[in-house]
């Protein structure tokens, strides 16, 4: 059990490494979609597989898929390869890699002073969790429900591409 | 069979979210900010479901729900937004899109 | 009846009120009908009520206490309407002259875009004016004064597109505040002397507290004296009046003729009892009075506006008036006030409509032969100008300013010096009186009449004009009839002016002479302007010096100029930068180099934003881990 966990958190930290240190955007999303795998397997180990599978789903499938889509309609050519190239130089990096590091040293020192606790392998299964879902939480769900309607009626209006209106006359030929 | 250690899997939260964060502050193109985002959400789902799994409730698993649902509707709000940046400013440069500097 | 005295002033405030909130909304026909009608009504009620007040037997003081102003430590000023037979002859002349010229704007201002502002500021204006002469206290007293001054600013600057009437606007409002300053630290005397500012109770104090000629009497009588002169343009403050003319003509009738400024004659009237314990003031009064009005005579023999030229005759007049209260002649100076309002009235007028007949010609030089043209407003202005110029018999004038001339010679404070220039102004008066007339209206025509007059318009000049002749024989010598209803009205509170004991007998002579005199101005108006013409053009270039400096109101403003405007300008500009305005331009200098700070961090650069982001989670986890 531990070992799997192991090699889940290796192949997850490795392949984040991967995806941000990119040049092309579909690469780093290939190694996205290794990194959440890894985590929905890290995910069954602890016990939560209803959590896992919806990883893989919406996660590694869904959002994926969706900035895929977003990407094949941005339309970019070679050239946006070469300047993430440029933009993403040792400069640049250095600075927020400390700043983070030492956040990063901060977070892991606090959480391994506290006392160690194994955890148990008790599988909390999809039942649990749906009986807590809509028992004490379901107030969130509702709410969670006007948020997605939200997200969609926001995306619908943003992502719309507002219609020129010019008399016909006066119209440019578009090259 | 060994059981897993809490606070390895804290730690592994906090690499995970440490490197989104990283991915974040060291990008200008906006298409990898949402994707570090994403990394740094799941980083923090994954502290929620390790939480719960220390007290072996089913908590931390609604919390994650509730991430997931967020980060559904921010991912699609975000790139409806990267989809009009790049139409109006014909680049994915962050820095560009400072219009509204004080 | 007399319950309803405190609707007299509110009416044309609630008027006023309606007009500023609603006045853009109303249409053109109901605006007059709300400005004409709360004036109206005011009217109609001074009517009724001064008809109770005439037919008791005992003439009534009415009180009517509204509310309490404020009580704080003995000073409880209440707001208290005051009704005597004086303040009764002002608020009919105010309310009822008012009256017809509202009527007369409500034809005169139709086309004017800010038809409805003009009427909330001249019913603001007769509000304020009405609270003055109805006040029972000075505090009362002094809001409606400050009020007339305001609604005088705003009208002059009514036209406010132009920068000359703003500017005109302004010297009224700067100068008539030197003289009300002047009147407050008046009030403050007066209260820290009585411990009240009522004013029967003032007047019953007074003799008690200081005998004839008391210092402090005697500076507080001149501290009035300085807020009288200021508002009713007298010598040295009177440079305001001509500018004055800025504002449209109905507004020139009202405030700078008719009524306004005559608060400060009603002042000096209505604190008369101060003015007699102190003999050097009412003294300098008298010189006042004397020496504007010669000023002021001379001023308007040279003027081309004709408008200007009645602004410097209402300076004279009310020279005349302030040279009657200087003599202790107080019913004598009232009635000319009355008499003068209704002239002055009817002159601005007409003196409107003219111009406005000749599409807004203001040189008298540019008018003449309009005699055919304009018949009604012919024959009311000559009949205002008649009476101005006081030919004998016939007109109103005549007898107000008769009493005058009579007291300034036999009254036991008048002198010689007193009457003579009183009579030299008589014939200057009747000089350039006619001088106006016969540019105007006689010659030949020199510009086209544009616009005929209505019946609005006709109708307040033709009761004007009977106002002008008939008001004066409710007042006659007493070498002719002597029949003295108006004094009598007046006598219980204002006391008769006692005469010299020697010289009784002379009356007939003075009335002869100053009758023969305005005759002889007339006469020499018609000689100069009619018959020989192009003999005042040669006065003109013979002497350009002298003519300049009358038109220019003796210089005056060139004077002020030199002596307070440009030390004050010269003062200012040194003391820009003193040390007082250090702490300030540092407080302004580290405002904007915080504000400079904070702006460099919003540089709308995402990145810029994260980095705050984790410094700030990096602060916090510190925090977290050292506590």
């Amino acid at each position: 059990m531990l070992i799997i966990f192991y090699i889940a958190s290796a192949v997850a930290v490795i392949s984040t490494l991967l995806v941000i240190i990119q040049h092309n955007l579909v690469h780093a999303l290939l190694y996205l979609v290794v990194s959440f795998l890894a985590v929905a397997m890290a995910f069954y180990v602890l016990g939560a597989p209803f959590i896992a599978a919806l990883e893989v789903i919406i996660y590694a499938g869904a959002i994926v898929v969706l900035m895929i889509f977003v990407i094949m309609m941005l339309n970019l050519r070679q050239e946006s390869i070469a300047q993430e190239k440029k933009w993403l130089n040792a400069q640049i990096v250095i600075g927020p890699v400390i700043l983070v590091l030492v956040l990063a040293g901060e977070l892991i020192y606090m959480v391994s002073t506290e006392a160690s606790i194994t955890l148990t392998d008790q599988v909390i299964g999809a039942k649990a969790v749906g009986m807590t879902l809509y028992g004490p939480y379901v107030i969130g769900v509702e709410l969670s429900g006007i948020l997605l309607m939200a997200g969609i009626v926001g995306a619908y209006h943003l992502g719309r591409q507002k219609k020129k209106v010019t008399h016909r006359f006066l119209e440019k030929q578009e090259e | 069979m060994t059981t897993i250690p809490a606070e390895y899997g804290l730690v592994l939260a906090s690499v995970l979210f440490m490197l989104g964060l990283i991915s974040l502050l060291i990008r200008r193109n906006i298409v990898f900010m949402l994707i570090s985002v994403e990394i740094m959400l799941n980083a923090a789902g994954l502290a929620f479901i390790v939480a719960g799994a220390k007290w072996s409730q089913p908590d931390g698993q609604v919390m994650f729900l509730f991430i997931l649902t967020m980060a559904a509707a921010e991912v699609s709000v975000g790139l409806a937004l990267i989809l009009q940046i790049y139409h109006q400013l014909k680049t994915l440069n962050s820095d560009e899109a400072s219009k509204m500097k004080g | 009846m007399n319950d309803l005295l405190w609707l007299i002033p509110a009416l044309p405030f609630l008027g006023s009120i309606i007009l500023i909130l609603a006045g853009t909304r109303l249409s053109k026909k109901s605006v007059p009908l709300i400005g004409v009608g709360s004036v109206g009504v005011s009217a109609l009620i001074t009517l009724l009520i001064g008809y109770d007040f005439i037919s008791s037997d005992t003439p009534p003081v009415i009180k009517q206490v509204l509310w309490n102003w404020i009580d704080v430590a003995g000073f409880s000023p209440s707001i208290a309407l005051h009704l005597d037979s004086l303040s009764l002859v002002f608020i009919f002349v105010i309310t009822f002259i008012g009256f017809l010229i509202h009527v007369y704007s409500s034809e005169f201002m139709v086309d004017d875009d800010g038809y409805a502002r003009f009427f909330a500021y001249l019913n603001l204006f007769v509000g304020s004016m009405l609270i003055l002469v109805l006040a029972d206290n000075l505090l009362l007293l002094y809001f409606g004064w400050e009020g007339v001054g305001l609604c005088s600013y705003l009208l002059i600057g009514f036209w406010y597109q132009e920068e000359k009437n703003g500017y005109a606007a302004r010297k009224a409002f700067i100068m008539t505040r030197v003289g009300d300053t002047a009147m407050a630290i008046g009030l403050f005397m007066i209260f820290k002397t009585f411990g009240t500012l009522n004013i029967t109770d003032i007047q019953l104090q007074a003799p008690v507290m200081w005998e004839i000629g008391a210092t402090e009497g005697t500076i507080i009588a001149f501290l009035l004296l300085g807020g009288a002169v200021g508002k009713s343009a007298q010598l040295p403050l009177q440079t305001w009046l001509p500018d004055a003319m800025a504002g449209p003509s109905p507004v020139s009738a009202l405030i700078h003729a008719a009524t306004m400024v005559t608060a400060g004659v009603y002042l000096i009237t209505r604190m008369h009892v101060v003015f007699e314990l102190a003999p050097t003031a009412q003294f300098v009064v008298g010189v006042i009075g004397s020496v504007t009005l010669l000023i002021a005579g001379f001023s308007a023999l040279t003027q081309y506006d004709l408008k200007r030229v009645l602004a410097y005759s209402t300076i004279s007049q009310l020279g005349y008036m302030f040279l009657a209260l200087g003599v202790g002649a107080w019913s004598a100076a009232i009635f000319h006030f009355m008499i003068h309002a209704f002239f002055k009235a009817l002159l601005f007028l007409a003196a409107g409509a003219v111009i406005m007949a000749l599409h807004h010609e203001h040189d008298m030089f540019k008018m003449g032969g309009l005699r055919k043209k304009l018949p009604v407003i012919y024959w009311t202005f000559l009949i205002g100008a008649a009476s101005l110029a006081a030919l004998p018999l016939i007109t109103a004038g005549f007898f107000s300013k008769d009493q005058i001339l009579w007291l300034a010679w036999a009254g036991e404070k008048g002198n010689v010096w007193f009457f003579l220039v009183a009579l030299s102004g008589a014939f200057i008066t009747a000089v350039y009186t006619f001088r106006m007339v016969f540019l105007t209206f006689f010659g030949e025509e020199k510009s086209h009449v544009t616009h005929i007059p209505g019946s609005f318009i006709n109708i307040p000049l033709i009761i004007l004009a009977i106002l002008s002749t008939l008001a004066g024989f409710i007042e006659l010598p007493h070498s002719f009839g002597h029949f003295q209803l108006f004094t009598n009205f007046l006598n219980p509170l204002l006391p008769a002016t006692t005469l010299q004991s020697e010289i009784e007998s002379t009356e007939w002579m003075i009335q002869v002479s100053a009758a023969a005199l305005s005759i002889g101005g007339t006469l020499l108006a018609y000689y100069l302007y009619v018959k020989r013409p192009s003999l005042h053009a040669q006065f003109k270039s013979a002497v350009p010096q002298l003519h300049n400096f009358l038109l220019h109101g003796w210089r005056f403003d060139s004077l002020y100029d030199w002596v307070f405007v440009k030390p004050f300008v010269y003062l200012a500009a040194i003391n820009k930068n003193d040390f007082v305005d250090w702490p300030y331009n540092a407080l302004v200098n580290v405002a904007s180099f915080i504000h400079r700070m904070f702006a460099f961090t919003q540089s709308g650069i995402l990145r810029w934003y994260l980095i705050g982001v984790v410094l700030g989670a990096i602060l916090i986890l510190t925090l977290g881990l050292m506590l």
